[in-house]
């Protein structure tokens, strides 16, 4: 393959929308799920003479967004207009951030996976603070257009080209993702439109200086989408240039049936967006102790829980990694261990194995589909004191995901304590060594692997219910004696 | 940087971008008229700004802001009355081919 000759430069440019309850200019919610334009009012629908009067929560949000990316906050930004004409743009202009936005450089730093391996960084270029649109509903013959979603904030993120692979771009968003939930900027929810994804790629020969040209994949609305159309765009550039053609710059569109990217027709004067600044909105002006409170307020962000996972209770990387892909499942994990838990690294796997599990099965939030955290970690406590095994707990959590009953509960209700009474066990290994006189025999020869068979056997009396390591114990001294 | 002077082409490039049809005669008036404005903008330029910073706007306070509060009741029968047409509660427009 002369793939391996090329490397993919990628950059994505990720709009998402801000967790405000009204939009960015005017007092309309911006709340999803109302009946078509039930939320629109004059200033959102670019009627003549209205004025835009800004979200003081959306700057703050945007503040911690650019805070936790680790940008530069601009005392002073402005706001632009950007030209074009469609329906679902009431104005015939969007208000955007050109020139000056809030937010400049900073940085996004991809976990590590392994161990050892040093944290990627990708460099952002900045975050610009701007307006959705509508949205347009094709029929045939004509075209229907709801405004609910015009005028909504959204943030959005540019990186620098400091991508290199589809799996990269997915680890950029995921962890993109993570950071605007965990300080709750935004819930990152691609479904409804809540994170969007333009994708920049082109490719060089490997060692090359110069960037290749590029092209713009637009509106990718799923991590998956943005990964494969980076695949499928990087083999058809690397393609193009090995049968010696040329890469056209130009914008492609994903089509998520046939896995291709094709281009988009090329609207005449497309991109002639004739920013501006816009005269109805004076500078804005950021003074610096309201940066400082909300650097103050800042909750911890998911690259300092995964540091302290690892440092102070000793998960590895990937652990660590895999915990804080969401802030819930973070939460979790540290409600889990306030029931006492020594062992950390178990009640990490219950989390990746046993809860993530039940969340994929229910394909609902993690609050909704399973056992409140604390419950989990009694049930853990429980294994870890010996009174039930780690069987025994799956099998419990199972019940408790159905029942919403707690950990205590549901032990006792099926029965599920281990036997760890040493009178007990000794009574059953006393009959299983009476009863299998003749392998006893043969165990005592020297047949050491004999013993297997006889911890199967007494737990077997005991209904699988006798402590694996009482009964180990006692089998052992009986059977040696 | 005295007599700007506005090309036809660009005129009807303008025009198009504003989603304009002008007529043979509009495009003359407009060319002349665009060109005036250039030049008294010219006019300004042979002031020495040196000393002034780049200014978008006039006025010392930034923009205002509002706090995060819902002020508006849906009433979406206002807001389609004067629509040219519409399919319930939803604005009708001609169709979009991408
Ligand atoms: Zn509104």
């Amino acid at each position: 393959m002369s793939d391996n000759a090329y490397e993919a430069i990628i950059g994505l440019e990720v709009h998402t929308h801000l967790m405000t309850r009204s939009k960015l200019f005017c007092g309309c919610s911006a709340g999803f799920g109302a009946g078509p334009n039930e939320n629109v009012c004059p200033v959102c629908m670019g009627m003549p003479g209205v004025l835009p009067v800004l979200n003081r929560h959306a700057v703050e949000l945007a503040i911690r967004a650019g805070l936790a990316a680790h940008c530069e906050i601009a005392p002073e930004s402005i706001f632009d207009r950007k030209s074009y004409f469609y329906p679902d743009l009431p104005k015939g202009y969007q208000i955007s951030q050109y020139e000056l936005p809030l937010c400049k450089g900073g940085y996004i730093e991809l976990p590590a996976h392994s161990e050892g391996a040093e944290p990627r960084r990708i460099r952002l270029t900045r975050i610009h603070m701007e307006e959705d649109a509508g949205k347009n509903i094709h029929e045939s013959g004509a075209s229907l257009v709801d405004f609910n979603r015009s005028g909504v904030p959204l943030v959005e993120i540019v990186s620098e080209p400091d991508i290199r692979s589809a799996d990269e771009a997915g680890a950029y968003l995921r962890e993109l993702r993570s950071i605007l939930r965990y300080i709750e900027a935004s819930d990152g929810k691609m479904e409804e439109g809540g994170l969007r994804c333009d994708v920049n790629v082109s490719v060089r020969k490997r060692g090359a200086a110069e960037f290749g040209v590029k092209t713009e994949i637009k509106n990718l609305n799923s991590f998956r989408f943005v990964e494969k159309a980076i695949e499928h765009e990087v083999a058809r550039q690397i393609d193009i240039l090995e049968a010696g053609g040329r890469i056209a710059q130009e914008t492609h569109l994903w089509d998520p049936v046939r896995e291709v990217t094709r281009p988009m027709r090329s609207k005449e004067f497309a991109n002639d967006y004739r920013y501006f600044p816009e005269p109805d909105l004076p500078p804005l002006r950021v003074p610096p102790d309201l940066v400082e409170a909300i650097k103050t307020a800042m909750p911890e962000l998911p690259a300092d829980q995964r540091a302290r996972f690892v440092r102070e209770l000793g998960l590895t990387a990937y652990e660590a990694a895999v915990l804080t892909q969401d802030r819930d499942l973070g939460a979790y994990f540290e409600t889990m261990l306030a029931a006492g838990l020594k062992n950390h690294r178990t009640a990490a796997n219950w989390v990746m194995t046993e809860v993530l599990r039940v969340v994929n099965e229910a394909a609902r939030p993690l609050a909704d589909a399973a056992p409140l955290a604390i419950e989990s970690g009694e049930l853990l406590k429980l294994v870890e004191t010996g009174a039930i095994s780690l069987n025994a707990a799956k099998t419990a959590f199972a019940a408790m995901c159905k029942s919403g009953k707690g950990a205590d509960a549901t032990v006792a209700e099926l029965g599920l304590a281990q036997v760890s009474d040493e009178g007990a066990i000794a009574a059953a290994c006393d009959q299983v060594i009476a009863a299998e006189a003749a392998k006893v025999a043969e165990y005592r020869g020297g047949r050491d692997k004999l013993f297997g068979f006889f911890v199967g056997q007494v737990m077997k009396a005991m209904g699988g219910k006798g402590n694996p390591k009482v009964v180990n114990e006692i089998l052992k001294r009986k059977l040696s004696g | 940087m005295a007599d700007s002077k506005i090309s036809v082409e660009q005129v009807r490039h303008v025009a198009r971008l504003a989603r304009l049809e002008l007529s043979a005669a509009d495009e003359t008036a407009l060319q002349a008229n665009l060109s005036e404005i250039l030049q008294y903008i010219d006019q300004l330029n042979r002031l020495d700004t040196s000393a002034v910073a780049p200014t978008a706007q006039v006025g010392e306070a930034g923009t205002p802001m509002r706090d995060d509060v819902i002020a508006n009741r849906p009433d979406p029968e206002a807001m389609l009355a004067n629509a040219p047409a519409r399919a319930g509660h939803l604005f009708k427009v001609p169709r979009i081919i991408e």
